[in-house]
Parts: C-alpha cells; structure tokens; sequence
C-alpha cells in the first residue's frame, strides 16, 4: 500500500496550498487552513525571539554577580521573555495553528462559522506584536510581564504604554479566535456528529475558547486602564495617590490564571488524541475527559487570588481561593488517570508524537503536583517570588503544553504538508528535548525551595551549581528545538509522500487527502461512530 | 454518504459557501453576536468592578462627587436611549416583514436619538471641563480633602461614560452602514441578519447605560 | 426561515414601562433611604434590563442555547464582582475577631 503512495502526482492533486498562488493569495485568504499556517509561521518566529531573550538570562545567570547586564537591562530580558512567550507564543500556538487548520475538519464542517473574522484575528495579532516588538526594540519593558502597579503605572520610564497597547490589541486576536470555535462548534457540525461523539481535541479547543471569550476583556480593561492613568498620571492604581494596586492585580489575575488554562488545554486535547492513536484504543472515560475540560475552564475563573497570598489580601479570601485551586487539580489529574488507562492493555507504540505525549504526562503531572505545593498558603508564604514558582510554571507550560504542541505538529504534519518529517531525527529531538528540559528546569524547584528569588540578575554564591546546570540544560533543550526546525523545512521539499491517513487514525481529518482539498471534504461526511473506534483499526502503519 | 454539495442546489445569493443553509447562517451570525456581547460584559464589568471597589472605600468622596453630575441630564439622557431601543426594536421587526420604508424611518430615528444622547454628553463633558473635573488636565477639587479621591471617581466616571459613548459612536456608524443598505434595498425577510445582530448591539448598549445612570448619577445624591 | 415577530404593541408597552421605571428610580433617589437607596435602584435597573433583554432583544423566543449564553454572561460577572468582592469585604475580619 505504501509504495503506490510515493508518486509525485499525487502531491500535486489540488489541495488548499497548490490551488492559487502569489502572496495575496496568502495575506488575503479566508481558508483556515492557509490561516493556519499564517500563525504557524508567525507564532515561530514569536517563539525564536521569546528564546532569544531566555537565552541571553541564562547566560548572565552561570555567574552569581550580575556582570553580564545591568539589573535594569535584565528586568527588560525577562518582562519580554514573559510578554513574547505568554501573548505571542503560547496563548496562540496550538489553537491559532491546530485548532484553526483542524476543528473544521474534525466536525466535518468546510471551515469556520465566520471566515473573514479569522483573517482578521491573524492581523490583529500581527499588529499587537509589532507594537510588542517595537517597544523591545525602542528600549524595552521592565515591569515584568505582570505589569505590577504602581511600578508599571507611575515609576518605569520604560515603554509600557506601548507594550500594554500590543497585549491590549493581541486580546483582541483571542477573543475573536475564541469566538469563532465556540460558533463553530454549536452550529456546523456535520450530520451524525453529536456532541458525544466530537473528538475531545474539540471539546478541549471549546474549553479554551470559553476562557478566551470571557477573561481576555477583563485584562483588556484592566490594561486600558493602567494607560489611562500612564498618561494622565491619575492614581487609579497609585497608592501614593489614593489608588489600590491590589485592584489592578484582581483584576489582572482575573484573566491571567484561567490564560494558564489557555495554555493547557489545548495541550490536553491534543494528548488525548495521540495515546488513543498510539496505543489503538479508544480512550478511557470520555465524558469524564470531556466534562474535566469544561470543568477545568469554570473552576480556573475561581482561584486567581493564589496569585497573591502575599500582597495583603484577606486572610479569608486567600482560604477560598486556596480550597478552589486545590479543587481545579481534580479534573487535571482526572485526565492523566484517564490517559495511562488508555494505555492500560493497549498496543503502545513508540512514534515521535508519542513519545512527546509520554513527556507531557509525567512532566505537567511533576508541574500540576507542585502547583498544588504553591496552592498552600503556609507553603506559598516560603516559595512565592522564588525559582519554585518559575520551575512549576516552565514545567507546565513547556513541559506540558510545548510539549502537546510539538506531538501534535508531528503527528498532523503530514496531513497539513502531505509530507512525513524523519522519524530517525524525530525521535533523536524528543528526547534531547526531554533531557533539555529536565536538566533546564528541575534544579529551578531546587533553586526556589533554597530561597533564590526570581527575577534577579544576581544571586548567592552557594545557588551557583544549579544556576550552571540550568544554563546546560537551556543550551540542549534550544538545540532540541532547532533540529525539528530543520527537518521539518526539509520535508516540505525532501519529506517521503504521506497518505490520506499514515497513522491509521481515527477522526474525519485523516478521510480526506494530505493535504486537503481547499474545502476538505468533496462529500459532506455523515457520522455514525464514536470518536477513538480503534477496535476494527489494525496497527499503526507509518505510509 | 449523502450528498449536500451546494452549487447543485438552488439557494440565495446571500448564503455563504461554507454554510449549509439560510437558517444555519442566520443561528450562528446570532450567536456569535451574543458570544461577542459576553465580551463586552466582562469588558465594562472589570470598571463596575473598580468602580464597586472604590466606592466601597471612598463613600463620602463618593458622595460628594456625584452631587456634581447633573442628574437630569443623565435622566434625559435614559429616556432618550430607552426611546432609541424602541425605533431600534421597530426596525428590526420592519426588516423582518420586508417593510422597507419603515424599516428606514426607524433607522433614521434610531440615529437622531443616538445623536441626541451623544450631544448631551459632549454638553456634559464640556460643563465638566469648565469646571476642571477631567482628571489630569488641570483637575481642581474644592473640598481639598478628596482632591485624590475624586480625582479617582471622576476617571472612572470618564472610562465608563467614555467607553459607553465609544460604543454609541461605533453604533452609530453601524446604523449608517445599515441605512445605505437599506436605502439600496439589501434586505429582504430572508435575509436581513445585519439589522438583527445590529439590534442585540444597540441593546446592549443601552443596558450598560441603564446601570450607568443610577450608578453614577443617582446613588449618593443622599449619601452621609 | 421563521423568526418569531413581535407584535407592535409588546415593544410599545415595554417602551412605556421602561420610561416609568426610569421616572421612578430617579424620583426614588431623592429620598434618603440609607442603604437601601442602591438596592432599590439596582433592582429597578435589573428589572428594565430584563425587560430589555426578554422582549427587544426577544430572548424570550430564543434557543435554550442563546438563553444559556445571556445566563452565562451574568454568572461571569457575578464571578468578578463577587469574588473581587469577598476580598475587601473580609479585609479585617482577622483583627476584629469576628466576621460583623
């Protein structure tokens, strides 16, 4: 079977990349798949940079004395470290570029409920960080990427307005993304395809879009209003002038703890994906799967004060918030009890986006975990500020979510391009990754629990050891992250011809062609199965 | 499978390509317009929720600020949206029984007391920089003691009317948009979605105002 | 594609009731009822949003979806308000002692 698939022709069947050319018909296009793929390239681009700048901390952190920069200069490396990766990076990356190129396809629909307004989220986006860059590239942000008042208000002489101006625009990009899904989901679903039998990629990218929808206002509010007082240095959030920066930080955490499950479940959706395809088998407790996701997305709007123990909220508000962050692990550890079942007597293989998603269990359950550790206050009052905290976030979010993000690149990637990457070179990455990673990140709890503060430029002789090992394990994990960067640009050109379905997957997305027809589908699909049904599916068979 | 291709089958030059039917377009244009007045729910509740705040920790600045609203203005002002969602309501409901002319005088109407609001609101505003309330540019608090406070107060008194009249301008440009179409008799009882989703809007707005008025203008003309 | 009109008259006695409304919550504002003033006026303005929601804005002959959404919109905000809330409210229940 394989070898008939090998002929050039085939690539050249009309798909959504070989039906027009010329730039306008990228910049102009309404086809989600080629907006997809806008994203693809510019979120990498956000994510080289955001590295660039991790980069240059870890250089100036092998020392213990601050010689490399000065502690102003660091302040701006880690706000725009923080501001790139968190807006420009993650809170995009797999919804902007999976989600956007699959949730039509998964339901069976032609594209999204509002075309045009998909094209418009990618400019606005573009736009916002080019108001982000600049602000980099004019001198930088040292308020981190927190914005705290009234340093971010009253004192920086930094360019926040225009760095806030390009978060502010860039919500924009999420909500109106988050908008489009949610429309999509209810209303273009292909006949058969009931809510119980969506794949939970979608139930996942709904979660998320229900927290894009109704948080990023908030932060956008709250960041128009820092503005308003930048220029007209009215105290809103000045204490010294009568305002309460412990408003701006409720209302900024209001947003920005359920933006940490934007940059989560996505990820989750995706894994669920990948261990049903890599162990054949359908996945263990669906509902429970589908209904975490949810439940993950209305309880993450509950907890956001665990953000702030320390900065003088109430005694009783910091219990109810802690008892609530301790009930959102729940449906979190649900899932990963629900994927190791999965593979409970399941025919495991070992292909690379399974072994990225073996990476994202144990490394977002040792970050999950230790969020639990941050969600005691008694603990929190120790480790809060500290490199504890900076190791339980970097384990999440690139443990877990880049992680997700890069299993689920490698395991769509043929059907996007209709070219497989080197599985040789795949795997060899994964697990530089993953070594890259560990070795990056866990002497950061060691760091943290010992005392070492975060976002300082110097630190005690005695954390050096570990500072070196962090910095190791940063140059391994970068060098992990440029060879997929290669390859994957290789194959495009050089990638062995893939089918309609190398993986023998599930899901409506491998019944058509790779790469797909510009309107997916030549018949409209009518569904009749339940998401996962591997029970009739032979192995995995990479062609 | 079946097969719903639908160049074979005969359908509005209205309906988009990617959807199946008039009625599927029509469900998800609606609904993403309430999804997008969620949004702006969370967007002036994050000031409701600064202003609640700060009302609850400065209630005799409080109370002396809003003394300095003109209350009848703001009264005059509801009545007039309250007029503006009627002629809105009737217009939607014109573009639904295909009744072109009065769905244009509707329009018109909707217009001219969207304007109104605005002029009151540019007189409010003028008054208010006579009388160097506009925080930052030259603020001037007699009762010194609030000077801070009321410098607050009176923000967040701007943001919230400023982002509502924002929406007003942005409204009022969505009903030119709608009566040029009109004029040019774009819609018919099949089609006629932009008027509907730009009725929720207008709404919507006008249900931000009726808690801006007692908020701002009415609690505290009797506070100790 | 049948949409359900409204008859003239339900948009005009909403109209009447929402200027009366607003007669009353202004008319009611210069009487000092201490705390009770903002009750007062929150709970007319809640009632003339309803009216404006259910019948110009004709939720009332929605999807249960659309009627989910609106319901969706207010426990969100309730989430910010009161959640914020509880924070300053409780400010110094640890030094008083006891909760009020």
């Amino acid at each position: 079977m394989s070898t008939t698939l090998q002929t050039p022709e085939l690539v050249e069947r009309p798909n959504y990349l070989n039906e027009d050319y010329g730039w306008k018909s990228w910049l102009f296009t309404t086809d989600h798949k080629r907006i997809a793929i806008l994203y693809l390239i510019s979120i990498s681009v956000f994510f080289l940079i955001g590295g660039i700048f991790a980069g240059l901390m870890r250089t100036e952190l092998l020392t213990p004395a601050g010689d490399l920069f000065n502690s102003d200069t660091y302040n701006k490396l880690f706000t725009m470290h923080g501001v790139v990766m968190i807006f420009f990076f993650l809170i995009p990356s797999i919804p902007a570029t999976l989600g956007n190129f699959l949730v039509p396809m998964m339901i069976g629909a032609k594209d999204l409920a509002f075309p045009r307004i998909n094209l418009l989220s990618w400019y606005i986006y573009i736009i916002g960080g080019l108001f982000a860059l600049s602000a980099a590239a004019m001198g930088g942000v040292d308020t981190g990427w927190t914005f705290y008042t009234p340093l971010s208000s009253t004192y920086s002489n930094t360019f926040v307005l225009t760095a806030a101006t390009g978060v502010f625009i860039s919500g924009f990009s999420s909500i109106l993304t988050g908008l489009n899904f949610i429309v999509t989901i209810h209303k273009m679903r292909a006949p058969g395809m009931t809510w119980g039998r969506l794949p939970l990629f979608i139930w996942a990218h709904y979660a998320t879009s229900l927290i894009q929808l109704l948080g990023t206002p908030v932060v956008a509010i709250t960041i128009a209003l820092l503005c308003l007082e930048r220029v007209f240095h009215v105290g809103i959030f000045d204490p010294s002038v009568g305002g309460d920066p412990i408003l701006f930080q409720h209302l900024f955490w209001f947003y920005s703890h359920p933006a940490v499950y934007i940059m989560i479940l996505p990820g989750m959706g995706v894994i669920s994906e990948l261990v049903t395809c890599f162990s054949r088998k359908s996945i263990f407790g669906y509902e429970f799967i589908a209904a975490s996701s949810i439940g993950i997305a209305v309880i993450g709007f509950l907890v956001w004060g665990h953000h702030m123990f320390v900065t003088g909220q109430s005694m009783y508000a910091s219990m109810v918030f802690s008892f609530l962050s301790f009930l959102v692990a729940v449906p979190s550890a649900i899932k990963v009890f629900n994927w190791t079942a999965t593979m409970y007597k399941g025919s495991v293989t070992f292909e690379t986006p399974m072994l990225y998603a073996f990476g994202f269990i144990g490394l977002f359950t040792i970050g999950g975990l230790t969020g639990l550790f941050l969600s005691t206050m008694a603990v929190d009052v120790h480790v809060t500020d500290t490199y504890f905290v900076v190791a339980h976030f970097h384990y999440v979010m690139v443990g877990g979510m880049v992680m997700a993000y890069m299993g689920g690149l490698h395991f769509w990637w043929p059907k996007m391009f209709g070219r497989m990457y080197p599985e040789g070179w795949a795997r060899f990455s994964a697990l530089v990754v993953f070594l890259g990673f560990n070795l990056t990140f866990f002497p950061q709890f060691i760091l943290g629990y010992l005392g070492m503060p975060r976002r300082y430029h110097a630190y005690a002789p005695e954390f050096q050891i570990f500072n070196v090992m962090s910095t190791a394990g940063a140059t391994i994990l970068g060098v992990g992250y440029t060879i997929p960067l290669i390859y994957f640009i290789w194959s495009l050109k050089y990638g062995k011809v893939a089918g309609n379905n190398p993986w023998n997957a599930t899901g409506l997305e491998w019944t058509t062609t790779s790469p797909p027809p510009k309107f997916n589908f030549d018949k409209t699909p009518i569904v009749t199965e339940d998401a996962y049904n591997y029970s009739h599916r032979g192995e995995v068979e990479v062609g | 499978m079946a097969e719903t291709h639908s160049t074979l089958v005969e359908h509005s030059p209205d309906l988009q390509h990617h959807f199946d039917d008039m009625g599927q377009q029509f469900d998800a244009a609606t609904l993403g317009m309430w999804a997008f007045l969620l949004t702006e729910i969370m967007f002036f509740g994050g000031m409701f929720g600064a202003y609640t705040v700060y009302r609850g920790m400065y209630p005799e600045a409080f109370a002396s600020t809003s003394k300095l609203l003109n209350t009848w203005l703001g009264a005059v002002n509801t009545a007039v949206l309250i007029c503006s969602s009627l002629t809105m309501a009737m217009a939607v409901r014109a573009a639904q029984m295909g009744q072109k002319k009065l769905l244009i005088w509707m329009l018109v109407f909707t217009m001219i007391f969207g304007a109104a609001f605005l002029g009151v609101k540019a007189y409010e505003y003028h008054d208010k920089w006579v009388e160097h309330l506009i925080p930052g540019l030259g603020f001037e608090y007699k009762d010194t003691q609030y000077f801070h406070q009321a410098q607050i107060l009176f923000l967040l008194y701007f943001a919230m009317t400023g982002f509502h009249a924002l929406h007003m301008v942005i409204g009022f440009g969505i009903l030119s948009t709608l009566l040029v179409m009109a004029i040019r008799n774009r819609f018919s009882p099949e089609w006629y979605t932009p008027v509907e989703i730009s009725g929720l809007y207008w709404h919507f707005v006008d249900i931000v105002w009726i808690f801006l008025f007692p908020l701002l203008y009415l609690i505290g003309l009797h506070q100790h | 594609m049948t949409h359900h009109i409204s008859p003239v008259r339900d948009y005009v006695l909403v109209w009447l009731a929402l200027v009366v409304l607003t007669f009353l919550t202004t008319y009611v504002a210069f009487f000092d009822m201490g705390q009770f003033n903002i009750v007062v006026a929150i709970t007319i303005a809640v009632v003339k949003m309803s009216l404006v929601i259910w019948i110009f804005m004709g939720v009332r002959y929605t999807s249960r979806l659309t009627k989910l959404f609106v319901v969706a919109g207010f426990f969100w905000f309730l989430i910010l308000i009161v959640m914020t809330g509880q924070d300053y409210v409780s400010r110094n229940w640890l030094a008083r002692g006891h909760m009020w």
